[in-house]
């Protein structure tokens, strides 16, 4: 087995890993939107999705069918090549972008020891913003193949809306590359690590090394320009159906519209992973390192739910209530005692545990601000761009550059 | 065939191939697209040659940031599709021999070029984003401030230019 591994490990584990990962961020996109719909819902005093199956828990299923058996018409005037590829470019950078993100710590199975993510590059934070500097395409073409004034006027805003933030976003980063001192996202987040726990990530920063500046300032803006980038509220003009119906997806239907759809809870994950690599310390836990007790959380959070969910199972008169549930609910409390009982185990999953629940949390955040926050003028929006988010992105990038100088004397 | 010589074939084709159908097509924005290929595909050249950083830096700024306005301004103006006229006289006495020439210089300077060049990551100077970054901030310091000098110009007469009819 090992020497199967070292010989040919650099070509399967990848494929393993690409396959793993696809079928991990399909499903959770999948999820997402039923738990964006019920977290709205539960905000604005309404039920969401609740009858196909328990808890609506299906209703990305039945979704997923209606896409696919959707007609699928096209409209007259359109320019083939752009109308077919825009769909698919904006689903492949997307999914393209989640491949440099480490996720946990490098691991060790059967004697190969490989880094958990699928490529680990020196550069990993520049070809993200590569990837991301091509994602306008799709939405820019996707507008204009349309042959459809809404949809071109959708796709135009989107142009210069992504345009206009990318630059606050990259620049709301120079303050951690300044910290850490290289591209590498995995080096960023081993920079992060201190004896403090949390208080040693870079938004709070206490690593008595000489580069404890606070990033508090380049978070927030990372924060909002993200938002930007991925057309989500409050800055979903590309799509404001009050004014442009459905703004540069109009005149798609079925499957072509369900990979933008894809494509945007996509990289609404990568964002969200970035955003916690960056200012949260990725998969670093937020307890000081000598807390070993805290190792027992995921047996802790997983072992009550797993019991909940077959108490709640059994209450259902269906297949998928009776049998499913409470057979995920078994699976949930046998992971639980198995990770309490095997130590080498629990120290395996503690790096993407806390991701996750990090970037859970971030997305939820995410959810929350589409219930809350009305959309913004569009004048409002690139005023806020270009006099507010810029200006202060460079402001904080002065301000880290100043002191790390003071301190390196 | 080694592996990196399979991928540097296949990048250079589709490089050539982009360029081509930049001349050949009829609609503005497909002559732009096939433009940010050769730009995708010349990355990955570079790439081959161990420059991470130029690579990353190529699609960065051209193919997205200057692409992206190519393609924002051709939109916006909402430009059909071009018109072939004949070839004027000047592409054809003065274009087709110029180009003929310009090929022959490069033939004959890769003739002449026998062994290998040395990829750029072997020699040090490209290989990490701290030497590049070094190399701009002390040896070609006044060019770099020189070109900034230069864009801020450039910002300034356009601004003028859209000022005017205020």
């Amino acid at each position: 087995m090992s020497e199967i591994l070292a010989k040919y490990g650099f070509l399967i584990v990848p494929i393993i890993k690409i396959l793993i990962l696809v079928f991990v961020v399909l499903t959770l996109d999948a999820y997402l939107t039923w738990l964006e719909r019920k977290v709205i819902a539960h905000i604005q005093a309404r039920w969401g999705p609740h009858r196909v199956g328990p808890h609506g828990l299906l209703q990305p299923l039945a979704d997923g069918i209606k896409f696919i058996l959707k007609e699928d018409p096209m409209p007259a005037g359109v320019d083939k090549m752009a109308y077919f590829f825009a769909p698919f470019l904006t689903l492949m950078l997307a999914l393209t972008s989640l491949a440099i993100i480490p996720f946990g710590p490098d691991i060790t199975i059967f004697g190969y020891t490989t880094n958990f993510g699928i490529a680990d590059v020196n550069i990993s934070l520049l070809v993200l913003f590569a990837i991301t500097a091509l994602g306008v395409y799709g939405i820019a073409l996707a507008g204009w193949g349309s042959n459809n004034k809404y949809s071109l006027l959708g796709g135009l805003r989107s142009s210069a809306q992504m345009i206009s933030y990318e630059l606050a976003l990259t620049l709301s980063v120079v303050g951690v590359l300044l910290i850490a001192g290289d591209l590498s996202l995995k080096h960023i987040v081993e920079k992060q690590a201190g004896d403090l726990g949390l208080l040693s990530w870079n938004i709070i920063g206490i690593r008595k090394d000489g580069t404890d500046f606070t990033q508090i300032i380049g978070c927030i803006c990372f924060f909002i320009a993200a938002i930007a980038e991925t057309n989500r509220v409050p800055f979903d003009l590309p799509e404001a159906e009050s004014e442009l119906v459905a703004g540069f997806h109009t005149e798609y239907a079925s499957m072509k519209f369900a990979m933008f759809f894809i494509g945007e809870y996509t990289s609404m994950i990568a964002v969200s992973s970035l955003f916690t690599i960056l200012f949260f310390g990725g998969w670093l836990s937020p307890f000081p390192a000598s807390w070993t007790m805290t190792h027992y959380l995921p047996s802790i959070i997983l072992v009550p739910l797993g019991l909940w969910v077959i108490l709640d199972g059994i209450r259902y008169e269906t297949v998928f209530g009776r049998v499913i549930l409470p057979g995920l609910g078994a699976v949930f409390t046998a992971l639980g005692i198995a990770l309490f009982l095997s130590s080498t185990v629990n120290e395996l999953i503690q790096g993407p545990f806390w991701f996750f629940a990090k970037v859970g949390a971030v997305l939820f955040f995410y959810i929350w601000m589409r219930a809350t926050l009305p959309r913004f003028r569009y004048d409002q929006l690139m005023d806020f761009g270009w006099k507010f988010l810029l200006p202060v992105s460079i402001l904080n990038v002065v301000l880290t550059s100043a002191f790390i100088m003071w301190r390196m004397k | 065939m080694s592996g990196v010589l399979v991928i540097f074939f296949l990048l250079a084709a589709l490089a050539v191939l982009g360029a081509v159908s930049l001349i050949l097509q009829r609609h503005p924005i497909h002559s732009a697209l096939s433009l940010i290929l050769v730009m995708v595909a010349l990355a990955g050249l570079y790439l081959l040659m161990g420059a991470e950083f130029i690579a990353a830096v190529q699609i960065i700024v051209y193919g997205g940031a200057v692409m992206v306005l190519f393609v924002f301004v051709i939109m916006l103006l909402n430009a059909g599709e071009e018109e072939r006229t004949n070839f004027s006289k000047l592409a054809t006495f003065g274009g087709i021999p110029l180009a003929l020439a310009l090929g022959g210089v490069i033939a004959a300077a890769i003739a002449r070029s026998s062994g290998h060049l040395p990829p750029p990551a072997a020699s040090g100077v490209m290989s990490s984003t701290k030497e590049i970054s070094k190399l701009l901030f002390s040896e070609f310091v006044y060019p770099f401030e020189l070109t900034s000098f230069l864009i801020l110009v450039a910002i300034l007469g356009a601004i003028v230019l859209a000022q005017r009819e205020n």
